[in-house]
């Protein structure tokens, strides 16, 4: 697998339905807290960030799971859960900088983004690609990119 | 339980006490919930005949089965009352993400009862829910009440709240969610703040769930595709907004300008969707499950009338526009973000400054009146300073803060307002488009659009066109339209879901969602039940077809100007033709036989 989920701040609107997506297709139910994806509004300035596991190369969540449970297949870069080796111990949780593994406790289980095996509903039902789901080197470049203008913007406006 | 929670939260003010109660699962599946479900509680719990600013009245917020699904623009709820403003039943209602979070915290509605001693809050967080001190906030515009409220219990809680304008009664006051979001129309805030209820603020970490997964997801699927198909649902309300509407109204000679003085301003575009992207659009934002986004997060930089906020739609820039003579998008903008500051309805703020204007020209009102401040039409700066002075209800606003009619009605000229059942007509003129002449006049709430909005068929063409000018085949449009809104709004669907969607589609959803199979038929026929509902409950509190009227300005003042010049509102013609149609007698009472087919008997 070399495909991630790029966020596109920018974009998003503040709807929810990548939210909604997530929970009814993976739980059974329009419940936000059952998401792996989370959007957070400010009102006051109108601007919503949505998210998701990073997928992160280094990733902590792996690096403190006691059990395997939160781990790495050879030759992909999606972080994946097995819910049969986890004890709830949660320390993924405690360990994700991002606040993007998080616990469930109707379903007993860690929540966290594992690209719906290459079928992201999230990215899906997202009206304005505020999510996409892109080859991992493209996404590199466009992450830099997006970073470098938010830098450039900001120093405009300073100026 | 599948699509409603099966909850309701009662409420009691004057003695504190908070209740939780099974729903009526059979008034459910026949007034589906939101605006019908409380509309057929309000039936069967309020006296018709009460002040509406009584402890008696009662203060309904509902979502509605499909608030919270996975169903695309499903995200609404409504707040029903006795309105102050009408007399009639309010049903105000509001997107943002407020309604679906009551769902998630187990509630498909809550009643306010009675009066409380001094100002309080309601705090719902899942299954504990208290009633709080709220006097610190008494006072506070809706933005920094929401933020003390956040600070005060949950950082992510969704707060609906009034401003200083439903505190001090205001017949024209909303009721604000998340800032930008308005339960506007009735003076909905005004029963708010009778009841001393400054706010709510509710997080809920449950889900919604529906009857049957995979017919929901299909149902759920088809409507988010026909949406997007759409050019209105799908592409034009994202790039424009609403305020699209300026520039095709004012095309066909519909805009009303200078208090439906005429239906065509010349400088119209100015104030138009198209210039608010250009100059002033920060980005679209969509309310919870919307994927039309025609939200606007917009800012002004231009001193005067600096600020960044949530507007303006349609309705609202051409009442500060055209409606009061002016083509200044900066002021439109600030005033649409006064009155979701103050807590006040755009369109009866506007269109009661309107009035003012056309008032001081014709030389009823006079500087000795206004302490000072001439109201000539397109005086942008007094424009936005009266919106201040209404919210406050300083000096001459306080006349001018229970709208339009009690200000006309208190110079001796009612005839100077330009509303239905006392509420402000929005933006289309009956003149220049038959059919909606004749839905605001029956329309159960009085003056408003978004009951039966005919402008889709007269002027848009979706699904199809009709002549805007005849007034043919217009009862029969106008009562469609009415039965399938009454039935919409009862879902907590959006309005414009129908730029893509229609009976076929809702009924679809509404049947995957709660296991119980309704036919585009039986859908249709709840939206009728309702009506009729929401009709017998006016009849009771002492309309008749006397109020099913339109200003005499409408039907004898040709409009003068424009595409639609020389036209003026047949309602007369179509009204007989309506009440036959609805099975109601010549006045306007419906038969005792139409009541029993509608279960209503």
């Amino acid at each position: 697998m070399s495909k991630v989920i790029m966020i596109y701040p920018e974009r998003c609107t503040g709807c929810n339905m990548c939210v909604l997506a997530c929970a009814f297709t993976r739980e059974g139910e329009a419940r936000p807290s059952a998401s792996r994806v989370h959007v957070y509004n400010w009102e006051r300035e109108q601007f919503s960030v949505p998210m998701l596991c990073q997928q992160c190369d280094d990733a902590p969540c792996v690096a403190v799971c006691p059990t395997g449970a939160m781990h790495r297949p050879d030759g992909t870069i999606v972080v994946e859960y097995d819910v049969n080796k986890c004890i709830r111990c949660r320390m993924c949780v405690q360990a994700c900088p991002f606040g993007n593994a998080s616990y469930d406790m109707v379903t007993n289980k860690i929540l966290k983004c594992d690209t719906c095996a290459g079928a992201p509903e999230c990215v899906a039902v997202c009206p304005n690609h505020a999510l996409e789901y892109v080859d991992v080197t493209v996404s590199t470049r466009a992450r830099k990119k997006s970073f470098a203008k938010k830098f450039k913007d900001a120093f405009q406006e300073v100026a | 339980m599948n699509a409603w929670t099966g909850t309701i939260l009662r409420v009691n003010l004057t003695n504190g006490t908070i209740k939780k109660e099974p729903l009526d699962v059979k008034a459910a599946r026949a007034f589906i919930g939101a605006r019908g479900l409380a509309a057929k509680m309000l039936f069967d719990e309020v006296d018709p005949n009460i002040d509406a600013l009584s402890p008696e009245n009662k203060l309904f917020f509902a979502a509605g089965p499909l608030t919270g699904t996975f169903a695309p623009n499903v995200g609404r709820y409504d707040v029903v009352c006795k309105s102050p403003l009408t007399g009639a039943i309010a049903a105000s209602n509001s997107g943002g993400s407020f309604g679906p979070e009551l769902k998630y915290a187990g509630y498909d509605m809550i009643i306010f009862e009675g009066k409380a001693p001094a100002p309080v809050y309601l705090w719902i967080h899942n299954d504990q829910v208290e009633l709080r001190d709220a006097s610190a906030l008494w006072g506070k515009e809706v933005p920094e009440t929401t933020d003390l409220l956040r600070a005060e219990t949950d950082e992510d809680a969704k707060v609906a709240c009034i401003g200083p304008a439903g505190e001090k009664l205001s017949f024209i006051a909303s009721v604000m969610n998340e800032m930008g979001r308005a339960a506007g129309r009735s003076g909905v805030g005004a029963v708010m703040g009778s009841k001393n209820l400054k706010a709510i603020a509710v997080v809920g970490t449950g889900g919604v769930s529906v009857a049957d997964k995979d017919a929901f997801a299909a149902a759920a699927k088809d409507a988010a595709a026909k949406i997007k198909a759409h050019p209105v649902g799908g592409t034009g309300l994202k790039a424009y907004g609403t305020d699209v509407l300026v520039n095709i109204l004012n095309s066909v000679g519909s805009l009303p300008t200078r208090n439906f003085q005429d239906g065509y301003f010349p400088t119209a575009d100015k104030t138009g969707g198209e210039a608010l992207a250009a100059n002033n659009l920060l980005r679209p934002r969509g309310c919870h499950s919307c994927i039309i986004e025609c939200g606007r997060a917009t800012k002004v930089t231009n001193p005067k009338f600096a600020g960044e906020g949530e507007g303006p739609e349609y309705e609202s820039a051409w009442g500060f526009g055209a409606d009061c003579g002016i083509d200044n998008l900066d002021a439109i903008i600030k005033a649409n973000f006064l009155c979701n500051d103050l807590g006040l309805d755009t369109i009866s703020t506007a269109t009661t400054i309107a009035c003012a204007m056309d008032l001081y020209e014709a030389g009823i009102i006079t500087l000795k009146d206004t302490g000072g401040i001439p109201l000539n039409f397109g005086n942008a700066e007094v424009m936005v300073e009266l919106v201040k002075m209404m919210g406050n209800r300083e000096g001459f606003g306080d006349k001018m803060a229970d709208g339009s009619w009690r200000l006309a009605d208190a110079y001796g000229h009612p005839e100077y307002s330009m509303s239905c059942k006392k509420q402000e007509m929005p933006a289309y003129d009956p003149r220049g488009v038959q059919g909606i002449g004749l839905h605001y006049a029956t329309s159960n709430r009085g003056g408003c659009h978004v009951r039966g909005y005919t402008i889709a068929v007269e002027v848009l063409g979706n699904p199809v066109k009709m002549d805007q000018h005849t007034t043919e085949g217009k009862p029969d449009l106008v009562i469609t339209f009415q039965n399938l809104t009454a039935a919409l709004d009862s879902t907590g669907a959006c309005l414009f879901a129908t730029f893509g969607i229609g009976g076929d589609e809702l009924a679809a959803l509404l049947s995957g969602a709660t296991g119980i199979p309704y036919s585009t038929a039986d859908f249709m026929k709840a939206g009728e039940r309702i009506w009729n509902l929401e009709r017998m409950w006016n009849l009771a509190a002492g309309l008749s077809s006397n109020d099913d009227v339109l200003p005499e300005r409408l039907l004898h003042e040709p409009i003068k100007t424009g595409p639609s010049k020389g036209e003026v509102s047949h309602l007369n013609e179509m009204l007989p033709v309506y009440y036959d149609l609805r099975g109601w007698d010549a006045n306007g009472v419906p038969s005792a036989e139409r009541l029993e087919t509608l279960g209503l008997a």
